[in-house]
């Protein structure tokens, strides 16, 4: 029984968006929420989706996961489409946990509905929850925790079923900054130690810039790409980075982008 | 013993015994007829000299009421359970669901005894219909509430219509489930003791034979110990809801 971190990296899987669009119909008027996209994700890459809120960036995730469909275009994930319920994770904006589970039951759930035998499960699940540093926490149950700590039993279910593509819908959202700026950095070492690909939906500039290696700027609904930015920061990034002049001048690209997009 | 039990029992049966003390001294300072208001004392000296025809009695609505909500609770649930699976099936049923709440028992009973015959069956089909309206009303609110992001992740895994139900859509409505045993517990006593009426047995027919000798007292000690049986089985439903639900719902976790 190996400890988490010492387990060989899973190769994060390739995502391609070629003329992704979506239009739903409401009291019976055609509201376009994504505009045909064409995005390539590189296998294991942290790319954060930014854009404004309602522009249709939680559309275009949710097609990734195959929770939605696309009324065009076409969503390529590597490998196929055999099997993606293993290899692909969805974090929602809130934690949205069971509240008749404790901590271990909600992260093993994933697992149970993938059919795989209880033992394996609670193995799992006890190493999922001890990569998001919940151990003491493992047998409490959802009402008798903090929102961060809800968040993180969360992100410990998404990562229970060891995923090559991990979709993040503003997971942090709803938390204060502090809490938010921890779970951010908890989250990108967990990218680092796993090696998974990144998808990271967001409205926050400084999170987009503090987490991804690379950023894509949505405009206002319908979503188009206004900038595909690669930031150029370090891989080691700190509470240091947040006052570093680099971080300062990535967010101003972001924001102007952002403000263009807005127009 | 639990440390909140005394602070809860305690006002309402200092309610009751302060009550009964001055219905009792109202009704001797106003000499008014036993046969119209008997007097407290009176309706405890029923009860105790005709225990042996009242808690056969109580036994035997008892088993009616208990068979008639444990009809209600799996049926009502089923129901519902079926009445969720498709807004079309919803929309074609639900209206007729309503027609168990909205039947007047006293009319029917007549009819179930012409079906069923005398005796214990009609009383439970009686304590059944009165009582599955609640349980099916509110099991559909809960299976129709669940969480829309849960529902999400369940198809995220590829979970069945089967594992969605067990492990998810029913959790989530159980404390409505109980909320609606709550009502129906009550309603199942008021059931039975009118299927009684017509079908006969049980304290439906200790009332009936009371009155006809005018026996008032005895009509109010028949009637105690119906509302006693009704209190027993909402108590037993609070306690299965404390249980099952103490450690992670809100209405069961502040004490």
């Amino acid at each position: 029984m190996a400890a988490p971190r010492s387990e060989p990296r899973a190769t994060g899987i390739a995502v391609a968006l070629r003329g992704v669009r979506r239009t739903f119909r409401s009291n019976g008027e055609a509201v376009e929420a994504v505009a045909g996209i064409d995005l390539d994700v590189a296998a294991g890459e942290f790319l954060a989706l930014l854009g404004p809120s309602g522009c249709g960036k939680s559309t275009l995730l949710r097609i990734v996961a195959g929770l939605d469909r696309q009324d065009a275009g076409e969503v390529r994930i590597e490998g196929g489409p055999a099997g993606a319920r293993e290899r692909v994770a969805f974090v929602f904006q809130d934690a949205h946990l069971l509240p008749w589970r404790d901590v271990l039951g909600n992260v093993a759930l994933p697992l149970e509905l993938l059919g795989q035998p209880a033992a394996a499960c609670g193995e799992a699940a006890r190493a999922a929850v001890a990569q998001v540093g919940l151990e003491d926490a493992a047998r409490r149950f959802p009402a008798q925790l903090s929102g961060g700590m809800r968040m993180r039993v969360s992100l410990a279910r998404a990562l229970v079923t060891r995923p090559r593509l991990l979709l993040l819908d503003e997971p942090f959202a709803a938390l204060d900054e502090i809490t938010r700026q921890a779970l951010d950095d908890q989250l990108r070492a967990l990218w680092a130690a796993t090696g998974t690909t990144v998808l990271f939906v967001t409205h926050s500039i400084a999170e987009a810039a503090f987490l991804a290696e690379r950023a894509i700027v949505l405009s206002r609904r319908p979503a188009r790409i206004v900038l595909e930015h690669a930031l150029d920061l370090p891989a080691q990034r700190g509470a240091a980075l947040r006052a570093d002049p680099r971080f300062a001048r990535e967010m101003g690209v972001l924001y102007e982008a952002l403000r263009g997009g807005d127009a | 013993m639990n440390p909140g039990l005394a602070p809860r029992i305690g006002p309402p049966l200092a309610t009751f015994v302060v009550t009964a003390a001055l219905a009792e001294a109202a009704i001797r300072v106003s000499d008014v007829s036993p046969l119209l208001l008997p007097a407290p004392s009176a309706v405890v000296r029923a009860a105790w000299s005709q225990s042996a025809v009242l808690l056969p009695a109580l036994a035997a609505t008892a088993r009616c009421v208990l068979l008639g909500l444990a009809a209600s609770a799996a049926l009502g649930v089923l129901a519902a359970v079926a009445l969720s699976s498709s807004r079309w099936v919803e929309r074609a049923f639900y209206p007729y669901a309503i027609f168990f709440q909205i039947v007047p028992i006293v009319a029917i009973a007549p009819l179930l005894v012409i079906w069923f015959g005398y005796g214990s069956r009609a009383v439970v089909a009686a304590a059944f219909i009165v009582s599955v309206f609640p349980v099916i009303a509110n099991t559909l609110a809960g299976l129709l509430s669940v969480d829309p992001a849960l529902r999400d992740l369940f198809r995220l895994y590829g979970a069945g219509a089967w594992a969605r139900l067990l492990k998810l859509e029913l959790p989530w409505a159980l404390p409505f489930i109980l909320t609606g045993l709550r009502i129906a517990a009550g309603l199942a006593v008021i059931g039975a003791i009118v299927g009684e009426f017509v079908g006969g047995g049980g304290l439906g027919v200790v009332v009936l034979g009371a009155m006809r000798e005018q026996r008032t007292d005895l009509v109010f000690a028949a009637i105690l110990h119906a509302s006693a049986l009704g209190l027993a089985l909402f108590a037993l439903v609070n306690l299965a809801s404390r249980l099952a639900l103490r450690r992670w719902h809100a209405s069961e976790s502040s004490a």
